[in-house]
C-alpha cells in the first residue's frame, strides 16, 4: 500500500476532545527527501495532529506508519526514539546549560564512568557544521540568538538520528535573514533524505520552502497540493473556506476609493508609529467613535500585537498615542481603563476569566478597578449592574452569584463583554471575541457590537472569520506578517476582498508568484 | 441539576475547620477533666477555653497577615523575626528608672507607652513595606525576599537589646498582654479588633476582591486595570504589622523580650493553621474566618497533648504529619483521584 | 570570544575573589588572622555546614529547597548519642543506621514532592518538623558521646602545612566535595539536575527522567544531611535537640552567595563551598573584633545575601529584557493556538 518513497503516512487520524472534535478523518503523507507545508486557521487542528505524531496525546483511532513499519508513539520522548523529532516554537531546550550539552543531555557519552566532556563538545560541533553553523559550544545556550537556539534544536533533533523532522511554526521569532539560513539548512537536509514538516502561517515562507502543502480546516483535512500548482487565491481560500470569485469588478470599485473618506466620523483613538521590536513593525491606526474598525488578517500577523499595545499591555517602543488629538502615555492597562479604554483579550481562560469568582464579581471587576480601592461599588449596585448586563447579553446563567468557571464558553465571553461595558469606556478593543462559541451566540455577539457603535462607542475589532468582519466593520485594516498591507473602506469590504489583500492582491509583494 | 447552587452550610470554606475544633473540643470533653469549666475569680474568668483562646492569639494575628500574604500568591517567612523585633523594640523603648514617688518607689519609663508603641508598629510596618517592595517591584520571588529579613531580623533584634533578655517593668503595659477586659482576657480583644478591621478591608472595600483577583489569575487582573503590584505591597505591610502587634503582645505576656527565641519557627505554625483552614496553598480565595478556627486547632491540639500528659515535643511530630496529611489531600493527584471515586459513585 | 567563556563562572569567580579579599583585609586588620590554623580552623569548624550544603546546593540547582538539613544534624547526633550511650550499640553500626535516616527522610521528601505536587517548602518544612520533634521525643536535654571511637574521631589531628593541624571531619569534608563535583559535572545524573532547575518542561520533552532525578537529590540531601549530622557529632561530642537549629539558612545563604541562582539551574559546588567560608569568615572577623556582637553576624549575611540575589536579579532582568519580547509572543501564540 505504500509508496517506496513514503517516509511517513498518518492515515485516518480522529481524534476528540471534551466536547470537540480536533480531528476527523485526517491523513498526512510524507515523502522522503521531501518539505511539506501544513497550513490551516486557529482550530484547525494543525497542534493536535502533531501533538498526536509525537505522542505528545494519544492515538485514538487511526493509523501511522514509519517507512512501511506501523508504530504508536506513547511520549514525546519515545517519538524521539522512533526517529520522529520536533522544534517547537519555543525552542525547548535548557537555556542555561551550555550549547554541546543541550545537543547532548540525557545521552552523554561516557568514558571510564564519568561524562566525557571532550568528546560531547567535539562531536557538538561536528553537527553543528551540518548545518553549516559555527559557535563555541561551551557557552551557555541563552548567550545565543533565538535563531541559533533553533539551530542548535535541530542539531540535537538529527543527531538522534531524526528521519523526519517537525519544525512547528519555526519561522515567527526570526527576521528576514535567519529565516533565509534556516531554509538552506532545511534545504540540505532535504537533499540528505530526510522528510521535513514545515508548520507555518506565512504565506509568503510556505511557497519560498515547501514541495506540497497540506491544508487542514476545522480538523479536516481539505487537501494536499504541489505548491507550485496552487494559486496563492486558491490556498487563503482554501484555509478560510469561502471560495474567490471573480475580481475584476472588486478592482474596479477599489481604485475609485478616495483617501480621505474616513475623516467624517470624529476619531477617538489615534496611534502613529506604534511598534515594538521583535513583536511588530511601526504601524499608524485610528478609530472614530460610532465605528466598528476591523483588524483582519491571518493567525500572528500582527492584530492581537497591535491591540496589547494600544491598551498598554505590552510598552510600545516606537510611536505615540492620541485620544482626542491630546497626546497620551498608555504603559500600564491601569493607564488604559482610566482613558476610557476597555480590552477583550483573545485568551479567555488566561486572560480574563476569574474561574473561581461570581458573575457579578466578574462583571463590575474593571469598573471597580477603574474606581479603585477606596470607592467601593456598593453591593446593589453591584447586583443592579450584573442584573442588567445578564439580561442585556442574553447571558445564561441560573443568577448572578453564580461562578463563572460553570457557563458555558459563549457565556463567559459575555461576562467579558459586559465586564467592559459596566465601565462605560469611549473604546471597546475585542480580541476574537466569537471564538470556540456556538452559532447563536455568536450572532448575538455580533449584533452586540454593532449596536454598540450605533450608540457611539469607538469598536476596534479583530477576528478571523471574515464573515463576521464583513457583517460588523465600517473599515478594515488588513495584516500581514506583523505589518499591515492595506485599509478597505466602506465600499470595500467583502469576504472575498479581504482575502485577495491578505494574499497578496494588488499591494504590490511580488514574492512566491502564483498570481491568477 | 443547575450546577454549583446548591450552597448550603457545607459549601462554606469554615465549615470543615469548624468540624474539625469541635471533634477536637468533644474529645477534651469526654476524656479531659473539667475541659469546659469556667471559673470567675476577682472578675476574671478561667478556664481551659480562657486559655486556647488567649495562648492562640499571637497565632492568630500571625495567620490574618500570613492568609493575606499566601491569598496573593507569596509567603512570608520573616514574621517570626518581624515578632522578635518588634518585642526587643518595645522593651527597649520601654525602659526607665525607679523614680521616688510619695515615698515609694515607683518605675517611669523614659517615653510614654503610647509613643513606644507607636514606634514599634511604625517599625514593623516598615519592616513588612520592605518584604513588599522587594517582592512587588523588584520581582524577587516571595521566600527568596522574606528569607533575607528572616536571616537579618534576629541579628537586628539581637543588636537592639545588644544579646541581652530585657524584662520590662512597665505596670501599664501588662494589661496588654496579662489583664482583663468584661472578664476576658485583653489578648482576645486585640485579636478580635485586629480581624474585624481586616475583615473590613476585605469585605468591605474592594481590596478583598482584588486579592483574590490577583491570586486566581494575575495577568488577567493586571488586565482588568487593577495595581498588581500596590494589592501584594499591602499584603506583606499587613503581614509585618500583625507580626509587630503579636510581637508587643507576647512580650507584654511574659514581661521579658529574648531576642534569641522570640517567635523562633512561628511562622512555620501560621503556614499550617492556613493549610488546615482549607486555604489553597496556591493562592487565590481565602476564608479569614477558616483561618482563625485553624490557628485554635493548632493551638487546640496543643493544649490537648499537654493536658493528656504527652511530652511536648510530640507536638512538632504532630505538626509534621498534619502538614503532610493536608498538603497531600490538597494536591492534584488526590484530588483527581477522589474526583474519580466520587464519579463511580455517583455512576452506581 | 574571550568573555563569553568567563561569563559562565563569572558568579564564581566574584566569590573566590571576596573570600580572598576578606582573608587579605582580614590579615591586614588583626594580627594571627593570616596563621596557618587559623585558615584551616574555618574548615574544622565549618566541616558540618560545608557537607550540608554541597546537598542543599544541588536541591536548588534542581529548583527546589531543603529545609530540613539543621533539624536532620540534630536528629542525627541526638540518636548516635542515644544509641551510644544509653544503649551502647555498635559504633559502626551507629554510624550507618545515621547516614541511613536521612536517606529515608530524603525519600519522604523527594516521593511528596515528585508524586504529591507538594511544594519544596512545605514539605521540606515538614521534615524539618518531624525530625526535630523526633529528636526530642528521644530526650530533651543534651546526651553526651563518650564512645572511645568517636572521642577518638573527634580528637584525631592530621599533621598539614605550616604546622597545622586538620581534623577527621575537614577530611571527610573534601572528600564529599570531590564526591560532589563527580556528581554534578561528570555524572548524567548531575547534568539532568541542572536540566530540570533550567527548563523542567524541556528536560521532560528530552527523555530526562526528571520524576527520578527529582526523587534522588532529595534522598541525597538527606544523606548529605546525616553525614553532615555525624561529622557534628565527632566535633560536638553531644547529641542534643536544639543543635544546628537555623543551620538550614546558613546552608542557603552560603549557596546563594556561591552563586546558585535560587530559581534554578545555574551554580557550582566549588561556589558553596566558598560561600560558606566566607560565613565563617564574617564571623572569625566579628570574633577578633572582640567588642562586636554575634549578631552583626546574622546581619552581616543578610547583607551579602540580599546583595547576591540583587545583582543576580538584576543581570537575570537584563538577560531576560532581551530575550522575553520574543519569547513572552511566542509562549502566548503557542498556548492560543488550537
Amino acid at each position: 500500500m505504500n509508496d517506496n518513497n513514503e517516509l511517513l503516512v498518518m492515515r485516518n487520524i480522529t481524534k476528540h476532545f471534551p466536547g470537540v472534535v480536533a480531528l476527523s478523518n485526517v491523513t498526512l503523507r510524507l515523502k522522503q527527501g521531501e518539505i511539506h507545508g501544513i497550513v490551516g486557521e486557529n482550530g484547525a487542528g494543525k497542534s493536535t495532529l502533531i501533538k498526536v505524531l509525537t505522542g505528545a496525546e494519544s492515538l485514538e483511532s487511526g493509523e501511522i506508519f514509519l517507512s512501511g513499519k506501523g508504530i504508536e508513539p506513547k511520549s514525546p520522548h519515545h517519538a524521539q526514539l522512533l526517529g520522529i523529532s520536533t522544534v517547537y516554537q519555543e525552542v525547548n531546550l535548557c537555556p542555561h546549560l551550555s550549547v554541546a550539552e543541550n545537543i547532548f543531555i540525557g545521552r552523554q557519552p561516557m568514558k571510564n564512568g564519568h561524562i566525557d566532556w571532550k568528546e560531547i563538545n567535539k562531536r557538538s560541533e561536528e553537527a553543528l557544521a551540518r548545518l553549516n553553523i559555527k559557535v563555541d559550544v561551551t557557552s551557555t545556550l541563552d548567550e545565543y540568538s533565538v535563531a541559533i537556539q533553533q539551530m542548535v534544536a535541530i542539531s540535537r533533533a538529527l543527531d538522534t538520528s531524526a528521519r523526519v523532522l517537525i519544525l512547528d511554526e519555526p519561522t515567527s521569532s526570526l527576521d528576514k535573514y535567519e529565516a533565509s539560513n534556516l531554509f538552506a539548512v532545511m534545504r540540505k537536509l532535504r537533499s540528505e533524505g530526510i522528510g521535513i514538516v514545515f508548520i507555518s502561517h506565512f504565506i509568503d515562507q510556505i511557497y519560498n520552502i515547501t514541495d506540497r502543502i497540506t491544508i487542514l480546516r476545522n480538523g479536516e483535512c481539505v487537501g494536499t497540493f504541489e505548491t507550485s500548482g496552487l494559486p496563492r487565491g486558491q490556498l487563503v481560500a482554501k484555509m478560510i473556506g469561502r471560495e474567490l470569485q471573480d475580481f475584476e469588478s472588486w478592482v474596479g470599485a477599489k481604485k475609485a476609493k478616495s483617501e480621505t473618506e474616513s475623516s467624517v466620523t470624529k476619531t477617538f483613538y489615534c496611534g502613529k508609529q506604534l511598534g515594538r521590536k521583535g513583536m511588530i513593525d511601526p504601524v499608524d491606526i485610528s478609530i472614530a467613535k460610532g465605528e466598528v474598525m476591523g483588524l483582519a488578517g491571518l493567525l500572528g500577523s500582527g492584530r492581537t500585537e497591535t491591540a496589547r499595545l494600544i491598551f498598554g499591555v505590552d510598552k510600545a517602543d516606537s510611536g505615540k498615542s492620541y485620544i482626542e488629538d491630546r497626546e497620551v502615555t498608555i504603559n500600564s492597562p491601569q493607564d488604559a481603563v482610566r482613558l476610557g479604554m476597555g480590552f477583550c483579550p483573545e485568551n479567555r481562560k488566561s486572560e480574563s476569566i476569574i474561574a473561581d469568582l461570581t458573575v457579578r464579581e466578574n462583571i463590575i471587576l474593571a469598573l471597580q478597578a477603574k474606581k479603585g480601592l477606596t470607592q467601593s461599588v456598593p453591593r446593589r449596585v453591584q447586583e443592579e449592574t450584573a442584573t442588567k448586563f445578564i439580561a442585556l447579553l442574553n447571558i445564561s446563567t441560573p443568577g448572578c452569584e453564580q461562578l463563572v468557571k460553570n457557563l458555558s464558553g459563549g457565556n463567559q465571553q459575555k461576562v467579558i463583554i459586559a465586564r467592559w461595558l459596566a465601565t462605560e469606556p469611549s473604546l471597546l478593543i475585542l480580541d476574537e471575541p466569537t471564538r470556540g462559541i456556538d452559532v447563536g451566540a455568536k450572532a448575538e455577539i455580533q449584533t452586540i457590537i454593532v449596536n454598540l457603535a450605533k450608540e457611539g462607542m469607538a469598536v476596534l475589532f479583530i477576528s478571523s472569520e471574515l464573515e463576521e468582519m464583513v457583517r460588523c466593520c465600517e473599515r478594515v485594516t488588513v495584516y500581514r506578517d506583523k505589518k499591515t498591507i492595506g485599509e478597505l473602506g466602506k465600499g470595500e469590504i467583502s469576504e472575498q476582498g479581504i482575502m485577495h489583500t491578505i494574499s497578496g492582491g494588488h499591494s504590490g509583494l511580488a514574492v512566491g508568484t502564483n498570481e491568477p | 441539576m443547575k450546577p454549583g447552587l446548591k450552597r448550603g452550610i457545607a459549601s462554606h470554606q469554615i465549615f470543615w475547620p469548624l468540624i474539625g475544633l469541635a471533634l477536637l473540643l468533644l474529645f477534651n470533653f469526654v476524656f479531659t477533666k473539667d475541659f469546659f469549666l469556667l471559673e470567675m475569680k476577682d472578675g476574671h474568668l478561667y478556664g481551659s477555653l480562657i486559655d486556647i483562646l488567649n495562648r492562640a492569639s499571637v497565632l492568630m494575628l500571625l495567620t490574618i497577615g500570613m492568609t493575606l500574604v499566601i491569598a496573593s500568591g507569596g509567603i512570608d517567612i520573616s514574621v517570626g523575626s518581624i515578632m522578635a523585633i518588634a518585642s526587643s523594640s518595645i522593651a527597649m523603648l520601654l525602659s526607665g528608672k525607679m523614680v521616688d514617688v510619695n515615698g515609694a518607689q515607683q518605675f517611669v519609663s523614659n517615653i510614654s507607652l503610647g509613643s513606644a508603641l507607636l514606634l514599634t508598629l511604625g517599625f514593623a510596618l516598615i519592616l513588612g513595606l520592605w518584604n513588599g517592595v522587594l517582592v512587588s517591584y523588584f520581582g524577587l520571588q516571595a521566600i527568596v525576599a522574606t528569607l533575607i529579613l528572616l536571616v537579618a531580623g534576629r541579628g537586628i533584634a539581637q543588636l537592639i537589646t545588644s544579646g541581652n533578655v530585657i524584662t520590662v517593668y512597665h505596670e501599664r503595659f501588662f494589661y496588654i498582654g496579662g489583664g482583663f477586659l468584661f472578664g476576658f482576657p485583653v489578648s482576645i480583644f486585640i485579636v478580635g479588633a485586629v480581624f474585624a478591621l481586616t475583615m473590613m478591608c476585605v469585605k468591605k472595600t474592594p481590596f478583598g476582591l482584588f486579592l483574590e483577583t490577583v491570586g486566581i489569575n494575575r495577568v488577567a487582573a493586571r488586565f482588568s486595570g487593577i495595581n498588581v503590584p500596590l494589592i501584594t505591597l499591602i499584603c506583606y505591610s499587613i503581614s509585618g504589622l500583625c507580626a509587630g502587634i503579636a510581637g508587643i503582645l507576647m512580650t507584654s505576656e511574659v514581661r521579658s523580650s529574648d531576642p534569641n527565641t522570640m517567635g523562633s519557627f512561628i511562622e512555620l505554625d501560621a503556614i499550617l493553621a492556613f493549610a488546615i483552614a482549607g486555604n489553597s496553598m496556591a493562592g487565590g480565595k481565602f476564608s479569614l474566618g477558616a483561618s482563625m478556627v485553624g490557628a485554635l486547632i493548632i493551638q487546640t491540639i496543643r493544649t490537648t497533648i499537654y493536658s493528656r500528659g504527652v511530652a511536648p515535643e510530640i507536638m512538632l511530630v504532630v505538626n509534621a504529619v498534619i502538614v503532610i496529611i493536608i498538603c497531600s489531600l490538597q494536591s492534584e493527584r488526590v484530588k483527581t483521584t477522589i474526583a474519580k471515586m466520587q464519579l463511580k459513585l455517583g455512576k452506581a | 570570544m574571550r568573555i563569553r567563556i568567563k561569563s559562565k563562572y563569572t558568579s564564581l569567580v566574584i566569590t573566590i575573589g571576596i573570600f580572598v579579599a576578606l582573608l587579605v583585609i582580614g590579615s591586614f586588620v588583626y594580627d594571627n588572622f593570616f596563621g596557618a590554623q587559623n585558615i584551616v580552623n574555618l574548615l574544622i569548624d565549618n566541616s558540618f555546614l560545608i557537607i550540608v550544603a554541597l546537598g542543599e546546593t544541588l536541591v536548588i540547582i534542581s529548583g527546589g529547597i531543603d529545609l530540613s538539613v539543621g533539624s536532620i544534624i540534630a536528629f542525627v547526633s541526638m540518636l548516635t548519642a542515644y544509641l551510644l550511650t544509653t544503649l551502647h550499640y555498635n559504633p559502626i553500626l551507629v554510624m550507618l543506621i545515621a547516614i541511613a535516616v536521612g536517606g529515608v527522610v530524603g525519600l519522604l521528601h523527594g516521593i511528596l514532592i515528585t508524586y504529591f505536587n507538594v511544594q519544596p517548602f512545605i514539605a521540606t518544612l515538614a521534615g524539618m518538623f518531624l525530625t526535630r520533634g523526633l529528636s526530642y521525643v528521644i530526650s530533651t536535654d543534651t546526651i553526651s558521646i563518650s564512645n572511645p571511637l568517636f572521642v577518638a574521631i573527634s580528637e584525631y589531628r592530621i599533621p598539614f602545612l605550616f604546622d597545622s593541624f586538620l581534623s577527621i571531619g575537614v577530611i571527610i569534608t573534601l572528600f564529599m566535595l570531590l564526591v560532589f563535583i563527580y556528581i554534578a559535572h561528570y555524572t548524567r545524573f548531575g547534568r539532568a539536575i541542572y536540566a530540570i532547575g533550567s527548563y523542567e518542561q524541556s528536560a521532560r520533552l528530552m527523555g530526562l527522567p526528571v520524576n527520578r532525578t527529582k526523587v534522588l537529590v532529595y534522598v541525597l540531601s538527606g544523606l548529605t544531611s546525616s553525614i553532615g549530622g555525624l561529622v557534628f557529632s565527632f566535633y560536638m561530642l553531644s547529641g542534643y535537640g536544639s543543635h544546628a537549629t537555623g543551620l538550614e539558612l546558613d546552608a542557603i545563604a552560603g549557596t546563594v552567595v556561591g552563586g546558585t541562582l535560587m530559581t534554578g539551574g545555574v551554580g557550582f559546588v566549588v561556589g558553596t563551598v566558598f560561600g560558606v567560608l566566607i560565613e565563617g569568615t564574617i564571623q572569625t572577623f566579628i570574633n577578633f573584633q572582640g567588642n562586636l556582637n554575634s549578631w552583626w553576624t546574622r546581619i552581616a549575611i543578610a547583607v551579602l545575601l540580599l546583595i547576591f540575589i540583587g545583582v543576580q536579579r538584576i543581570l537575570m532582568a537584563k538577560r531576560e529584557q532581551k530575550k522575553s519580547v520574543k519569547r513572552v509572543e511566542t509562549i502566548e501564540r503557542a498556548a492560543g493556538a488550537d
